[in-house]
This record gives structure tokens, sequence and C-alpha cells, in this order.
């Protein structure tokens, strides 16, 4: 399917300042998401919802260790949106990275801008 | 002083209720009590006498909670009739020739069930249906017979009909009256829940009487009807109603009603006042015998406060005839002033003869609500109930209306006044379910909702967090109900079916990891399209979504088809060069194939092309699909095996590959009885025999292990698979969410022989529709991996990363185990990534 529109690129800031290129936009399906290597070696889960919002997690799931977040199903509850790790099913809230199932337990958010 | 003696003779229903009432005001401690209990066994749950046949044990019905007796220090003798009474010297005798003395005499006997003395009634075959040992003797008899007839279309004809048809008799009802359900139901309410019940196959004759019993060598052969006809049957059961058990009580002398019943006052007392009569057998002081078990009761509570010397209130002065049943599965409902008999009042009648549905209020002038009749939708009945006798917030047409053909009615519960009985069994109000947090505080409080359990949906409707049965936050429909809607309304998109069905708060929202699998393979088992193109994609669980099952590390495992377990040698070393060429772990597993382990994302396209390349496809081991049908050799090499095992399970495998279900299914065919495939442990598993196959259904392995049921003996190939086809939709069709065959079929009301009506004998006029469902199935099945290969597009997500997609993922690692890898942990746990810590 080719369109006349011009493509938007995603891009998510490692640290502040610096900004990394993930996708085209238009790749992330809603609801899912893909895998980013960053600079470091460190790996980000990059989302789109349906409204078209985009977010940036850690990709590392802290539950199993596995780099896997980025696999699992995106799901809103009260409006916000969250991932389900695909492993063991915990769920992380895409704004802030809490994990809604255990208090104590967090991932790393990255800002993301489309340009 | 010494202790007063209470002496109950009757432990039903009411009798039982009596004891805890007593319990209750601690009249326990303070006297003697003594039972007398006619059956074999202590009170049970009469009302729900016909959920024996849906697998409750009498045990299940058991009224009385473990130590009740013990604990208050009742002395009870079953199977120990009273026989007289004397009431000069204040004892009564049991037919054991125990003597018992007593102060307070409390009757509770019940009724009879009242059989017309026509000529035959007492032959072999012939039966009542009121007590368990009544419905043993059906069973045992039953087992002979293929027909059955009830004489008597009301509450409980009808009940003991459908218990006649689940027991598979070709089943007749016989009423007198011209409709089924005459007390209850007005006649357009009739002709609805004629035609429904015809529609399950029951024949029903009305404004029929029986003139006789035909019997041959002392047995019932047949029955001859007032219309002149003659009816074959094997079995007869009287259900024309109910007698009041009044005999102690005349033969002593209490004063009895003229048409039977123990005429009592408003507190139960008889005419002679150290004797109290409660329930069935009881003439009420406002002139009627009650045969439904919530008067009965309030009675025993009224009796209790009375003995107890509490002030009892107004007594029992009369009360509600209101009932609710699922018969047959049809819902019946009628309460307050059914038949409109108080003059100058108005009928508000919707009717829909398609559905079988039949709803009628009736409304005084001045616009009070004074009873009603629903059949066919009796959902609004735990409302109606309670705004009998008040003037309803909406107007009655928007009452009775389905939801959607009219204004939508705000009506909920909380339109209800605070002293509204909520439950009539148990004479509960809303005011005292709000004291409660959940349903089962409710019950365990109130009691609310443990009788005929018509009261518990407004029930969860007035509790604080309201209890559903939604799938998930998103949904209160179950997974069955989505699949309706779902097909129904054509939907193919789990946006549409989430805006349009899901609960307000979650539209145009995400869904959630619970409903968007389920919408997934709801979705993938109506359409039966590829399942990863557009917003299907984003509904699969990763398994699903790449085609393959999530290890620990984040590395798959790829599991090829090797349908019956049957393999040549070039394929087993096709499998074997590509595990070599990728380095992956390899395993039998425990399904008759091989598992190979420790691919990472962007290796499944490349391990895939070599198996697509040499014949193989998917396995499905992600899915909730097909996963094996496991087979032994059978016939063409085993000296025992009667049929050609192997080219069966190939067969069913190949057929129902790919079918996307509520859970994974499982299957195995054996060649002979000795059973080497172990099919009696699988979803469905198929056992040779001399004659052709035997197909068992239901089994599981697994955590709850349940061996399977017979459905089917000696099916042809065809039959056999006709069958399967059967089973296989209607189980997709009403199964909830990660339930398997075993499960869904120990809930399934009416069980295997329920089932077996729907899927043999074709009750529900459904099977048509499911082998057209499965005929869809098998001719639109593609290989997902084929497919996916095919197309560049689909290719595109299989990498590790998005920004690098040569990049192999690093945090995946081997390390070496017994000549093969196994995932290297020690990198999982090891932080190998600062700024990734918690915040
Ligand atoms: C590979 C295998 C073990 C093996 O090494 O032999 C296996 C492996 C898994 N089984 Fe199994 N089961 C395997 C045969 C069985 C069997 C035996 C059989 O099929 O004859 C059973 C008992 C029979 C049954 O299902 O009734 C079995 C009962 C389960 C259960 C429990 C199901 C239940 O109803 O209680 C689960 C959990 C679930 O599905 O919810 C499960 C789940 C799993 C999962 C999917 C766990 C998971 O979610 O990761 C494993 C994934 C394997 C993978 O990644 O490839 N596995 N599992 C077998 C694959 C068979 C195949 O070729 O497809
Ligand atoms: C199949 C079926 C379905 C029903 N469904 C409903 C329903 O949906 N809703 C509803 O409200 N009602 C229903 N009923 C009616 C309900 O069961 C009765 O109203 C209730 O059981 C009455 O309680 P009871 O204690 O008065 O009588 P019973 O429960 O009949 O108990 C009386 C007991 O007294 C015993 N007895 C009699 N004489 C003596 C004696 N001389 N000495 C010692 N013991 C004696 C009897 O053996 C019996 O066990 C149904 C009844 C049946 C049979
Ligand atoms: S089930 Fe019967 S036919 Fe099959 S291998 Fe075992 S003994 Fe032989
Ligand atoms: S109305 Fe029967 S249990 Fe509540």
């Amino acid at each position: 399917m080719t369109t006349m529109t011009t493509t938007t690129t995603l891009e998510l800031s490692p640290s502040p300042g610096s900004w990394v290129a993930v996708c085209e936009e238009a790749r992330l399906i809603p609801g899912r998401g893909v895998a980013a290597l960053l600079p470091d070696g460190r790996q980000a889960a990059v989302f789109r919802d349906r409204s078209g919002r985009t977010y940036a997690i850690d990709n590392r799931d802290p539950f199993t260790g596995a780099q896997v977040l980025s696999r699992g199903l995106v799901g809103s509850a009260g409006g916000r949106a969250f991932v389900a790790s695909p492993l063991l099913k915990q769920r992380f809230d895409l704004e802030t990275g809490r994990c809604l199932d255990d208090d104590e337990v967090a991932v790393a958010v990255y800002p993301v801008r489309s340009i | 002083m010494t202790t007063p003696t209470i002496v109950l003779v009757g432990h039903g229903m009411v009798g039982q209720r009596f004891l805890e009432a007593l319990a209750d005001r601690g009249v326990t401690g303070r006297a003697r009590i003594v039972v007398l209990c006619e059956e074999p066994r202590p009170a049970y749950d009469r009302v729900q006498l016909t959920s024996y046949f849906s697998g409750r044990t009498p045990d299940d019905l058991s009224m009385v909670e473990a130590g009740f007796m013990e604990k208050h220090g009742i002395e009870l003798y079953v199977g120990d009739p009273a026989e007289t009474i004397d009431r000069e010297a204040r004892t009564v005798t049991a037919r054991s020739g125990r003597v018992l003395a007593y102060d307070t005499l409390v009757l509770a006997t019940g009724s009879y069930p009242f059989v017309p003395p026509v000529p035959g009634k007492d032959a072999r075959g012939c039966f009542v249906y009121r007590t368990i040992e009544d419905l043993l003797a059906i069973e045992e008899y039953a087992r002979t017979a293929t027909t059955g007839a009830v004489v008597g279309g009301g509450l409980l004809g009808l009940e003991a009909a459908g218990a006649l048809k689940g027991l598979g008799l070709d089943t007749h009802v016989v009423e007198f009256a011209p409709r089924l359900m005459p007390v209850q139901v007005d006649e357009g309410g009739g002709a609805a829940l004629l035609r429904t019940i015809e529609k399950m196959g029951l024949t029903v004759h009305t404004g029929t009487g029986t003139q006789e019993v035909v019997t041959a060598d002392g047995a019932v052969s047949g029955m001859k009807l007032s219309d002149g006809s003659e009816l074959a049957t094997d079995m007869v059961v009287f259900s024309a109603g109910v007698r009041p058990r009044d005999q102690l009580a005349r033969d002593c002398g209490l004063d009895v009603g003229e048409r039977g019943g123990i005429a009592v006052d408003e507190l139960c007392r008889t005419s002679d006042p150290a004797v109290f009569a409660i329930g069935e057998c009881a003439l009420a002081s406002d002139g009627r015998v009650y045969g439904l078990v919530a008067p009965g009761y309030e009675m025993a509570q009224t009796a209790a406060a009375a003995i107890a010397g509490e002030g009892a209130g107004d007594g029992f002065t009369g009360a509600d005839m209101s009932t609710k049943l699922k018969l047959l599965g049809v819902d019946v409902a009628s309460f307050g002033d059914a038949h409109g008999t108080a003059g100058d009042c108005l009928d508000v009648v919707y009717s829909d003869s398609r559905s079988g549905v039949y709803k009628k209020l009736v409304v005084s002038a001045d616009g009070v609500l004074l009873g009603g009749v629903l059949v066919g939708d009796a959902e609004q009945y735990g409302l109606l109930r309670p705004l009998t006798g008040t003037v309803p917030p909406v107007s009655p047409e928007q009452l009775v209306l389905p939801a959607g053909a009219g204004a939508p009615v705000a009506l909920g519960p909380s339109a209800l006044p605070d002293d509204a009985v909520i439950c009539s069994c148990h004479n509960v109000t809303k005011h005292a379910i709000g004291q409660c947090e959940s349903l089962a505080e409710v019950k365990k409080c109130t009691k609310a909702g443990t009788g005929c359990g018509s009261c518990v949906k407004v029930i969860e409707k007035l509790l604080p967090a309201p209890t559903d049965e939604g799938l998930c936050g998103c949904f209160s429909y179950t997974r069955s109900e989505l699949y309706e809607i779902a097909r129904t309304l054509r939907l193919t998109s789990f946006a549409a079916l989430l805006d349009s069905h899901g609960r307000e708060e979650a539209r145009g929202g995400e869904g959630c990891e619970v409903c968007k699998p389920t919408v997934g393979s709801i979705l993938a088992s109506l359409n039966n399209g590829y399942i990863l193109d557009g917003e299907q994609a984003s509904l699969q669980d990763t398994n699903d979504h790449f085609l393959a099952n999530m290890q620990r590390n984040g590395s798959y495992s790829v599991v090829p088809r090797i349908p019956g377990g049957e393999i040549t040698p070039d394929k087993l070393i096709v499998i074997g060069e590509v595990a070599r060429d990728f380095g992956l772990y390899t395993k039998i597993t425990g399904g008759q194939r091989i598992d190979l382990f420790g691919a990472r994302v962007d290796q499944l396209p490349s391990i895939w092309t070599r198996l697509v390349d040499a014949g193989f496809e998917s396995g499905h081991a992600y899915g909730k699909a097909l996963r094996t049908v496991k087979s032994c050799v059978g016939q063409t090499w085993c000296r025992y095996g009667v049929q050609d095992s192997v080219r069966m399970a190939i067969r069913l495998e190949l057929r129902y590959r790919g079918l996307r279900a509520p859970h994974k299914l499982k299957s195995a065919v054996s060649g002979c009885a000795r059973e080497c495939a172990e099919a009696q442990s699988k979803d469905f598993g198929i056992i040779a025999t001399a004659n052709g196959w035997n197909l068992y259904v239901g089994g599981n392995g697994g955590a709850t292990p349940r061996h399977a049921d017979l459905l089917a003996q000696d099916l042809s190939d065809a039959e056999l698979v006709r069958l399967i086809d059967r089973f296989l939709m209607f189980y997709i069709r009403t199964a909830d969410r990660l339930e398997r065959t075993s499960t869904w079929l120990e809930r399934l009301e009416g069980g295997l022989d329920h089932l077996r009506d729907v899927v043999v004998h074709d009750s529900l006029g459904l099977c048509d529709e499911l082998e057209a469902l499965m005929a869809a199935h098998v001719a639109g099945y593609r290989d997902e991996w084929a497919e996916t290969l095919d197309d560049p597009e689909r290719l595109r997500r299989f990498v590790s990363f998005v920004n690098a997609p040569g990049a192999p993922d690093p945090s995946v690692r081997f390390v070496p185990e017994r000549d093969q890898i196994k995932p290297d942990l020690t990198i999982l746990t090891i932080g190998t990534l600062e700024g990734a810590t918690s915040r």
C-alpha cells in the first residue's frame, strides 16, 4: 500500500538531551509493541495505543530478567494504558513504568516524540 | 422445674428451618428437642430435587449443616415416623414403638402427591415425584424403558417431564387443564410455554384426562386418555397436585379444613394450643394451604417465636405465591395477582411467539403494579416482584418491552424502597442486603439467595462491588455470550465489540490482556482467517503473535505438526538437520512429536522455511487450538488391533488442525480396548471396537485429571467425524475462557445427558449449524507458517530490534548441558543494565 503521506519517525530519549530513532510510526501496530536497541546496549519497549499515543519503557521484565516486555499485550484500566508481561503477566503502567501488581517494582520510562 | 420437651414430627425443609429458628432463639439450650423423621435421611432440599439428575448427590442436597444436631443437642430419629398422637396424655408414638412425651408438639408433615384413582395406578412402572427415594426408583426403572408419561402439566409435572427427558425417554405430558401450568400462568403464557416445550421434543397433551393405566403382566404398558386415544408408555409419573398430610391430626381430633390441611391461627397453633402445624400440612389463617417453601419458612419462624415466648408480630397471615422456575431451561415466573382477579385492572402484554417470550403485567386503574406472568424471559422478575403493590417509577410498557425495543429502561434495584423484600424464600429486605459487602456474605448472614436462587441477580446489583461473571474489567459478558454477540452481529473487530458491548468505562480503551486474546480466539473460530493481520495481530498473546512458544529467556520453541505421531525417516532427518544447523535443543514431547527449543525470534522464519519446504506445517503448540491426535499402531501392526487407529488419528488431526477454541484441544485414537494411546484422558478420545469406534469426551490430564465419558458407541467413520464436529463446535460456542472440555462438561447444566441430547439427538436443532461452522473451518484452513513466509510484510515483525533488524538479541544466550543447550539464566538475573533499575 502506498499513500502520499509524509512518514513520521518515532524517536525516544535514552538519556536527557539525546534522541534515538526507533522506526516509522506507521510500523507500530496499535496495541502491540516493538523492541529497540539503545546505543549503550539497553533495550526499550515501544508501544502505540488505539488513540495513536506512543510510549517507551524498558524492555526488561524485572520479574524474570528476560527482555520481553515489548512482546506483551497492551491494555487499559481506568483510562491508563499498560502492558502485561508475556511471561508471568504482571502489568506495567506505560506512562510511569510502575507495576500495577506489585507496588515495589517499576521499570524505566523513556520520553518519546514523533518527527 | 423440669426442662420442657418439644417434639417435631416431620423433618422436611420447613421442619429443619423450624429447628434452626429455635436454635437462633436459644430455645435449644432450654428445652429437650426430639425429631421424628419418616424418610431414611435428614432434611434435604426438595426444591432442588431435580438437580439430582444433573449430578448433585443426595449429600449435596442435604439442608443440615454438619454437626448441627449434636451442637444443639437435638435428638433425631430417621426412618421412624409418628403413628399416633395422644393429646390427653401428651404423647406421640412412633412406628418403632418409641413413646415421646411432649409439652409442645409441632407437626411439619408436608404433603403427599395426589394420585388420581384411575385403574392400574398401582402397577409396576407407576411413580410419584417427591422424595429422593422416588427419584432413585424412577432412575432405576427408566434404564429399561424407552417412553415415559407424566400425568400433570403443572410446575412439578414439567419438572418430572424434564427429568424423564434427561433420562433419555421419549416423554409425554398429559394435562387435564387446557394449558400448561394452569395455576401460575395465564392462557398466553401457557401457549408460549407449550411452543417452547414442544420444540424441545416433548409431546404435550392438554385438555386431556387420564382414564386408565393399561398394564401387561402387572407392569405399565400404556395409558387410556379421556379423548379415547391410547398412549403407549413404559412408565407413568403422577404429578397431579399435592395434598396436605393431615391424617395424624385428623386421627387425634384436631380441626382440619374441609379440603384438607391442619387448621392453624396466625401463630400457627392448631385447635389444641399445645400443638402447632407449619409448612405444607397447615391450613393458614387466611384459609389457604401453601405449596411453596417460602411461606413454610415464615410459618417456621412464627411458630419458633411463639414457642420461645417472643411477641411474634402479626404472625403468619398469608404469603405471596410468587414463583420463578427454570423448567427444562425455560424461565417461567409469576408473581402477585397474576390472573388479574381484582376487578378494574388492566393487562399490559408483550408477546413474541418466535422466541417464545410472553410477558404480562397486571396494573390497577391508578397504576399500582398488582402482579404478572413472565415466560421465556424472566430477567425482570427480581425487580418486578418487590415493586408489586407500588406504582413503578416507569410506565408498565417499558417494563415488559425487551431491552432495545422501547425507550431504555433506567430501572435498577436502586429504584426499590428499603423495605422491599428482595429474597422471598428467606424474607430478606433490600435494607438487610445493603449491610453486606459480598454475595457470599449475604448468603451467610441473611440466607438470601440460598433458596431458589432467583433473587441472586438483583442481590448482586445491590452489592457495592458487584460480583459479576463478566470476562474481565472490560466486558460484563462471559466468553460464550461474547461468542454469540460476535456471531449474530457478525462483528469482526475487537474495537467494534469493545465500543459497542464493553463496560461503559472500558469503551474506547485498549481492552486488556484477558479479553484481547479471548476475543481474538472467538474471531478466529468464527471467521477462520489468518490470525495475524490487521487488528487481529494486536489481540494475540505473544505465542500466537510469533506462532511459537516463548520460553523463560525470551527465546522460542518450534513444534512442527506430526499428525498421529507418524513420521517418515526423511522427515525425521530434516528435523534433525534443522535442529543441528540452528543449534536447537531437541526433545520428544508427551504429545508424540518433537519440540525444538532455543530459537531467537529473528531465526523463526529461516527455521520454518526449511521445515515448510520439507512438508511440515505449524503444530499450533502455541495456540488455544488443536494440539495432537495421538495414536497407537493399531490394526496394521498390532496383533490385538481391530481398526486402523493411525489412519483415523491422522484424519482427525488434519481435519481439526488450526481450530481455535476456548482452550487447547487434545485427542487420541486407540486401536483396541487396551487403550495404548490413552484416549480416555483426552478432550475427545476414540477407541476402536469390532464394529467401529467409541467416542469419549471431556477427558483431561494436567492438574485435575478426569476420565472421559462415553458419548456414543460403535460409530462408523462418517458418524464419528460428524459427532466430533458437533461436539467441538458446541464446546467452542458455550465454554468459558480457558475452560477445557472437562471443566466445561462438569459445569454444563444437565451434564453428559444434555450434551448427548444436543449433539446426538439434536434437541436444540443446532446440529446443522454446528456442522456448517466446522465445514467452513475445514475448507478455510491454511497453514499459518506457510502464509507468513509468503508475505514479506508479515515477516517484517520477526526481528529482535525494530531499529537494528539484523542484530541478534544479546540477552538470549545458552550454555551447554548433556550435549545440547539450555538457557543461560545467569545473564537474566545479574543486572546487565543500569538505568533500567526501579524508580
Ligand atoms: C512440550 C510438552 C512437554 C514435553 O516436553 O513433553 C508440554 C509443554 C508445555 N505444556 Fe503441556 N506439554 C506437553 C504435553 C502435555 C500433556 C500430555 C499430552 O498432551 O498427552 C499434558 C496432559 C494432558 C492434558 O492436557 O490434558 C499437558 C498438560 C499441560 C497443562 C495442563 C492442562 C490442564 O488442563 O490442566 C498446561 C497448562 C495450560 O495449558 O494451561 C500445559 C502447558 C504447557 C506449556 C505450554 C506451558 C507454557 O505455557 O509455557 C509448555 C510449553 C512447551 C513449549 O514451549 O513448547 N501443559 N501437557 C508437551 C507438548 C505436547 C505436544 O506435542 O504438543
Ligand atoms: C420436585 C419439586 C420441586 C419443587 N419446587 C419448588 C419451588 O421451585 N419453589 C417452591 O417454593 N417450592 C417448591 N416445591 C415445594 C417444596 O418442596 C415444599 O413446599 C416444601 O418442601 C415444604 O416443606 P415441608 O417441610 O412443609 O414439607 P416436606 O419438605 O415435604 O417435609 C415433610 C416431611 O415430613 C415427613 N413426614 C410426613 N409424615 C410424617 C410422620 N407421620 N412422621 C414423621 N415424618 C413425617 C415427610 O416424609 C417429609 O420428609 C417443590 C417440590 C417438589 C417435590
Ligand atoms: S491399543 Fe490395542 S491395538 Fe493399539 S497398540 Fe495397544 S493393544 Fe495394540
Ligand atoms: S428468592 Fe429464592 S433464594 Fe431468594
